[in-house]
């Protein structure tokens, strides 16, 4: 006979388990009302991308039939997608939620940032996110950021603390045990937190197709006049795209993620539904931002850099 | 839906078959040197977790460091400081998925000094998986990891017994390991235990089983994670709702719309249950239930839910909503064992903020009567302060009543936070109540486990 000692069971699951993304559905809430609950002046980091779509319709839910007690921020990097900014608009009216603005291109315009050679903008828009953070006085800033993205973002907590100048220092992070999250905080301090923390990009597309949830459409396939740039297509437009030595073509694409234009690329697909979308993620052998973000490359802690300095 | 002119190792799932999933959180505990990146690494890639770029990304890290082969602990190590040192200095979360579901890794350092670390990737752990190295095999820090366990009351424990390939893979030596580490963990009230012989390098027994280990009939540590229960017989516990946050919407549609939205904490709640709310001790029916806008007869634990009451009393954040005749005690003086995680101490005489479910009171440490030393087990009195990673038992005067269950009872009611009011560190985590499961506990458990079928010594 065997020597293992194992006790594997024959019995299912009791009735009261959940589905997976009946529990991390429930964490989240869980995460909203406790900010709810604790702070003060807690606002919703909104790009109008998918994970923030998500944790809009999260919040809705947690409250309901109230309000959201929580305004909207946006750091518009001024190289934006048109659909989206036409979609967070619209977002904002129909739920009558509140909308900050915090403009890259303004902090251009007035000589307080300058434009980097490779022409992104998305490490730019840490100045103008603290800046505003820190003139509105919000103590909570709920992310959509997902541990599974990165290696870095792994190891952050779901209420993680930011120093007075929004600084993340990995090695300092409060332990966070059972759903006990701790807000505390001094004045000047916030707590960046995660509701989607636990999610992949998988269970965020699962749960749009269950929930019904409307997106903008560069997430499903379409015709988009592109460019090849550093192994990606990207959106020619006036940000700053194509330069001379390259072509636009036409080609059938889509988004994963919402960024800026400048880094963030789209893939070739075909799939112009939920269904599809799913089938192809589930299938993909890249990740999100493996596929589309020029600016996780640029070293190996690209992301731990830019997170230290006050990043979401 | 899903093409049919793929082949079918290929075939993606469908939404609704990913959707049906359950999910399963669990925590790796190792010393330094037991393989336990690299089970993590085999887990994650043989599920085919690990997608392209990530792979590029180490070779790339791992050729630039004059490395021959990829290092697959560049995969989980994530910060520049554990890069640079080669450890791993902080609790990472890893996520995969199989067809059966999803798991949320814990992936917890194995160092003396970051007890805490593994006390954290616990504290949320359905299951714990105790890395041991064939040829070393029950080791002080294996005990410790044991200890760490039983004491967070983690239900399922695997003790993988790794680097079966350096000792022939013998089953003589897997017995004994297994035997001695079954002994000590029952002994400390570990409810389950599972013994697994693996070799993480080669991969035997991790996803795929073995063939150097016929011998061996259980199941490989994927299989088991895929088939252990996750969740237990709600409608023997005691249900718990803390109250998170008052949803009143006075609109004109909602005008008298009161809720009480929380997190069940345990066991289940019906519409028409007779309720008490703590401390003040009010009852009340619940009159409805709303699950995210839905309403619903019945809920349970973990779901997140609005309670409606039949009459209107005054209930608040931090009140505890039980059902009438169900109640935890309620006292201003608490008992517990609590892991300190701060680099500063903990004192007799402190005056601390205590965060129990959604509520936090002041409170001061009125005695360390001892401290634990987690290799033998045994009691040093009266410490005087604990410092980080210490386990000790500690006596508490919170300035208003808290209403707590034990930790044994309820670990989401039964457990909490020591915070300093000064500057908002997180101190200590706590556990009400008795710190290991009692010895006539373990007995019953021992016995009920040997009538099941899978107990083959």
């Amino acid at each position: 006979m065997t020597t293992t000692v194992a006790t594997v069971t024959e019995e299912t699951d009791s009735p009261y388990a959940l589905s997976h993304l009946d529990a991390l559905e429930s964490e989240a809430v869980h995460i909203f009302r406790e900010v709810a609950g604790e702070f003060e002046r807690p606002v919703i980091l909104f790009s109008g991308g998918k994970d923030s779509i998500v944790m809009l319709h999260l919040a809705l839910k947690a409250f309901a039939p109230a309000a959201i007690p929580f305004s909207l921020l946006h750091v518009d990097t001024g190289h934006n997608f048109p659909e989206v900014l036409e979609y967070r608009d619209r977002v904002v009216a129909e739920h009558g939620l509140r909308l900050h603005v915090a403009s890259v291109q303004e902090y251009i315009d007035a000589g307080k940032l300058r434009e980097r050679p490779d022409g992104t903008r998305n490490p730019l828009q840490t100045v103008p996110l603290t800046e505003k953070i820190q003139s509105e006085k919000f103590d909570a800033v709920f992310g959509g950021g997902r541990r599974d993205e990165e290696k870095a973002r792994a190891k952050e907590r779901v209420f993680s603390l930011r120093d007075e100048f929004s600084q993340w220092d990995p090695r300092r992070q409060r332990p966070e045990l059972w759903q006990l999250y701790n807000g505390r905080h001094a004045p000047g301090e916030h707590v960046r937190v995660f509701p989607l923390s636990n999610w992949t990009e998988l269970d965020v597309w699962q749960y749009i197709d269950r929930e019904g949830i409307e997106l903008p459409q560069i997430y499903f396939a379409h015709e988009r006049d592109v460019f090849r740039r550093s192994g990606m297509w990207l959106t020619a437009g006036e940000w700053g795209g194509p330069k001379d030595d390259e072509t636009v073509e036409k080609r059938l694409v889509r988004y994963r993620t919402v960024g800026d234009m400048s880094c963030t690329g789209a893939v070739d697909s075909d799939a112009t539904t939920l269904d599809a979308v799913i089938t192809e993620i589930a299938a993909s052998r890249l990740t999100e931002r493996g596929a589309t973000r020029a600016d996780d490359k640029m070293s190996e802690a690209a992301m731990e850099d830019r997170k230290r300095e006050g990043y979401f | 839906m899903t093409s049919t002119t793929e082949p079918d190792k290929a075939q993606p799932l469908s939404a609704e078959q990913l959707s049906a999933t359950t999910l399963l959180r669990f925590a790796t505990a190792g010393s330094v040197d037991d393989g336990k990146s690299t089970l993590v690494g085999r887990l994650l890639h043989d599920s085919k977790s690990v997608l392209t770029d990530q792979l590029e990304a180490v070779e790339r890290a791992s050729a630039s460091r004059g490395a021959e082969a990829p290092d697959l602990a560049l995969l989980t190590d994530g910060l520049r400081a554990e890069r640079e040192q080669g450890i791993t200095i902080d609790v990472a979360y890893r996520y995969f998925a199989t067809p059966q579901r999803r798991f949320i890794l814990a992936d917890t350092p194995g160092h003396v000094q970051y007890t805490r670390n593994m006390v954290t990737g616990a504290s949320t752990a359905d299951l714990a998986v105790v890395l041991v190295d064939a040829r070393n095999g029950v080791i002080e820090q294996t005990r410790r990891h044991a200890a760490v366990a039983a004491l967070l009351r983690v239900p399922h424990v695997v003790l993988a017994v790794n680097k079966m390939d350096l000792v022939d893979f013998e089953e003589t030596v897997f017995a004994k390991i297994a035997e001695e580490f079954t002994a000590y963990a029952s002994e400390l009230g570990v409810p389950e235990i599972t013994a697994i012989p693996i070799s993480a390098l080669a991969g035997d027994n991790v996803v795929e089983p073995s063939s150097n280990m016929d011998w061996y009939g259980g199941p490989t540590v994927l299989e088991h994670l895929e088939t252990v229960p996750v969740s237990h017989d709600l409608t023997s516990c005691h249900a718990r709702l803390p109250v998170q946050y008052v949803i009143r919407p006075q609109t004109a549609e909602h005008p008298d719309y009161r809720g009480y939205a929380g997190q069940i904490a345990a066991g289940t709640f019906r519409v028409g249950e007779s309720v008490t709310v703590l401390p003040s001790g009010k009852t009340s029916k619940i009159a409805g239930i709303d699950l995210l806008g839905t309403p619903v007869d019945v809920a349970w634990t973990p779901q997140s839910v609005t309670l409606l009451l039949e009459s209107d009393i005054d209930i608040a954040r931090g009140d505890l909503i039980v059902p009438s005749g169900d109640q935890p005690g309620t006292s201003q003086d608490l008992t517990a064992t609590v892991c300190h995680v701060a680099d500063t101490a903990l004192s007799v005489g402190q005056r601390v903020l205590l965060k129990h479910t959604t509520r936090t009171v002041k409170a001061i440490v009125k005695e360390i009567p001892s401290r634990l030393t987690l290799d033998d087990l045994s009691q040093h009195p009266e410490p005087g302060q604990l410092v980080a990673n210490d386990i000790g038992r500690v006596v508490i005067r919170t300035a208003e009543p808290i209403a707590v269950d034990s930790y044994a009872a309820s670990r989401r009611t039964g457990s909490f936070l020591l915070i300093d009011p000064a500057d908002g560190t997180t101190l200590a985590a706590g556990m009400a109540g008795d710190a290991f499961a009692e010895a006539v506990e373990t007995v019953e458990e021992a016995k009920k486990a040997a009538d099941d079928e899978g107990w083959d010594f």
